[in-house]
């Protein structure tokens, strides 16, 4: 049905439709409205057979879901930013222990400094602890990828995050096709667990493992990561045979025929990109873009298939590995560089912390990277004075004091407004 | 596409107004987007939220940097802010206010719009009159509907009793009908003048 909604209510629709069991959930910020309007739902009754525990904390929300998914039962949680770090090692529990949690994360950055704003810092600080990442580009697809992501953890036994831009689509309201009850349950049976703790007959999960065997039990969770590659598009082709709409999978290419440059990002940054790419195609630029929908596992060989003919790669992400640069270009430059003729990379990273990314940038950026394409890591629109008078100040003065709040002030007596508070 | 941005302060129903608005172009059969400028909201703090509507699937994200209509719903943000930014030449300015334009000294933004585009209306008034609270926003959208005539002030008053169930649905869309009678008187008078 068709509704106009914001994207946390769609998605706790979604969720409530694929019967979760428990929902374990920290309500305070960072937390998106997902978890806000799942427990309307279990309250006023619409969410049966429902367990919605409030916990003292985001480890909490994910220890109370790797119990629950253990004993058998759907679990699901939410968070974001700062509450995936103090999840950390639960998160690392959930994905070695092989149980299928699944869990939205409204990306946000992570502090310091403070900052509530979107970007991917939070999904790429865990983007090797062992859980499937999959990207939602509208709120649309982050409805249909948790109905989806249930569906591959519990084939897989293994977690899933669903990763969806805070704010940007979190906050948005828009036409949404929420599905029917009887459509979710046709594409997603009940939960039949691999492992289950059941005092009728009783086993134990999370053993001690020494060397003799940690390795090849991570060589077996590396291995259902891969088996994913396979299982992500075959489910997302059921998906659209059954909903009628093409939504997950593992990359997806946008007119890419024929393009000498290509832009690969993930995320709600792919719809601002599209429109940026139909513009630059009426002026006779040849550029496509690949949107990745499937971080973890990374889908090296659709990818290296997508890119095969371009002569630039343009990989543009809202997070930067300090002192190495974009995780994602990192990722993109490991799966090419085996082609006879590779395309040149070149990194940029934008929206951080919530920066807003024009068309107006991204014209510029992506006319860049084809005529005079610069070295290393770029950084969409830095404000390169600002960045400039710190580092002198600093090179000057060795009691230079904090970063954040020199940044600030600079700021403040540019724009003549008194500094914030 | 058309794009409204609208200014106001926390705790004026600014985001609400902008939910509403594309619940407006949705029930037409349009595809509108409706997102607010994301930061921490104190109430009275500046705030400001989009909507755009379109005929196709909205995929642009960026926030509305040339909006067709701007909606204000406190007069005092223009010595705060410039509200006017990337206002399109041929676009529409509302402003909730009991002055005149020149009173509130932008006649110098308002000359630059085609002869009509620009009026005021006292929705904080009518919000008192009708709902017994000053929020502006439902009054706003109707005044917009009377303005722009994008949308249809049936449209409107739908929405509106969406977002607000009964009484207090009830009042704000008699402060939206309130608020299109008077555009549309104040459009009259100006066209006989």
């Amino acid at each position: 049905m068709l509704k106009q909604i914001e994207g946390s209510h769609a998605m706790a629709e979604a969720i409530a439709l694929c019967r979760p069991e428990v929902i374990c959930a920290y309500p305070i910020t960072p937390q998106t409205h997902i978890v806000e309007g799942l427990g309307e739902l279990v309250k006023e009754g619409s969410l049966v057979d429902c367990e919605y525990i409030n916990v003292e904390s985001e480890f909490a929300a994910l220890s109370v879901a790797i119990g629950a998914s253990a004993a058998g039962a759907r679990a699901y949680t939410a968070t974001a930013s700062q509450g995936l770090l103090f999840m950390a090692e639960a998160v690392y529990n959930a994905s070695g222990l092989g149980l299928p949690i699944v869990m939205t994360l409204g990306n946000r950055a992570i502090g310091a400094p403070i900052n509530i704003w979107n970007d991917h810092s939070d999904a790429m600080s865990m983007r090797d602890s062992g859980w499937l990442q999959l990207f939602a580009e509208t709120n649309q697809e982050a409805v249909d990828l948790h109905i989806q992501a249930f569906r591959i953890a519990e084939e897989l036994s293994m977690p899933v995050m669903v990763c969806v831009d805070g704010f940007i689509l979190t906050h948005a309201m828009e036409r949404i096709d929420i599905p029917d009850q009887t459509a979710v349950d046709a594409y997603l049976p009940p939960y039949d667990p691999v492992q289950v703790l059941d005092p009728a007959s009783p086993i134990s999960i999370g053993a001690m493992v020494g060397p003799e065997a940690f390795t090849e039990v991570r060589f077996l969770a590396h291995y259902k990561q891969m088996q994913a590659l396979r299982l992500i598009p075959e489910f997302a082709g059921e998906f659209a045979r059954q909903f009628g709409r093409n939504s997950g999978g593992l990359l997806r290419a946008y007119r890419t025929e024929d393009a000498e440059l290509l832009v690969v990002a993930m995320g709600s940054i792919c719809g601002t990109i599209k429109d940026t790419i139909d513009e630059m195609r009426d002026d006779g630029i040849r550029v496509g873009l690949v949107t990745i929908v499937s971080f973890r596992p990374f889908p090296v060989d659709a990818l290296r298939n997508a890119l095969a003919g371009a002569k630039d790669v343009v990989v543009i992400e809202k997070s930067v590995a300090v002192g190495m640069g974009g995780q994602l270009a990192d990722n993109i430059g490991a799966a090419i560089r085996n082609l006879t003729r590779a395309p040149r990379l070149h990194s940029a990273v934008a929206g951080l912390g919530g920066r807003s990314i024009t068309r107006a940038s991204l014209h510029h950026l992506f006319r860049q990277a084809a005529v005079q394409p610069w070295e290393g890591t770029h950084f969409l629109d830095l404000n390169e004075k600002v960045v400039g008078r710190e580092i002198h100040r600093k090179r000057k003065n060795r009691r230079s004091g904090p970063t954040a709040e020199n940044i600030l002030r600079q700021l403040a007596i540019a724009t003549g407004l008194p500094a914030a508070e | 596409m058309f794009q409204v941005r609208i200014h106001g302060r926390g705790g004026q129903g600014v985001v609400t107004g902008a939910e509403m608005l594309s619940v407006t172009a949705f029930f037409e059969g349009r595809h509108a987007q409706a997102f607010p400028s994301f930061g921490s909201e104190r109430t009275g703090a500046p705030v400001v939220a989009f909507c755009r509507i379109a005929d196709r699937e909205i995929r642009l994200r960026e926030p509305i940097i040339e909006p067709d209509c701007l909606i204000v719903q406190d007069a005092t943000l223009f010595k705060v802010i410039d509200v006017f930014a990337g206002l399109s030449s041929d676009g529409y300015l509302l402003v909730n206010t009991n002055k005149s334009l020149d009173e509130l000294h932008i006649r110098n933004a308002v000359d630059r719009l085609p002869k009509g585009h620009a009026v005021i209306v006292p929705a904080t008034e009518i919000a008192l009159k009708r709902v017994g609270r000053p929020v502006p926003n439902a009054a706003l959208l109707g005044a917009f509907a009377a303005l722009t005539q994008f949308v249809h002030i049936d449209s409107v008053k739908r929405a509106i009793e969406a977002a607000f169930p009964g009484q207090v649905g009830t009042a704000n869309v008699a402060a939206a009908g309130d608020a299109y009678e008077f555009v549309l008187s104040q459009q009259s008078a100006a066209t006989a003048a």
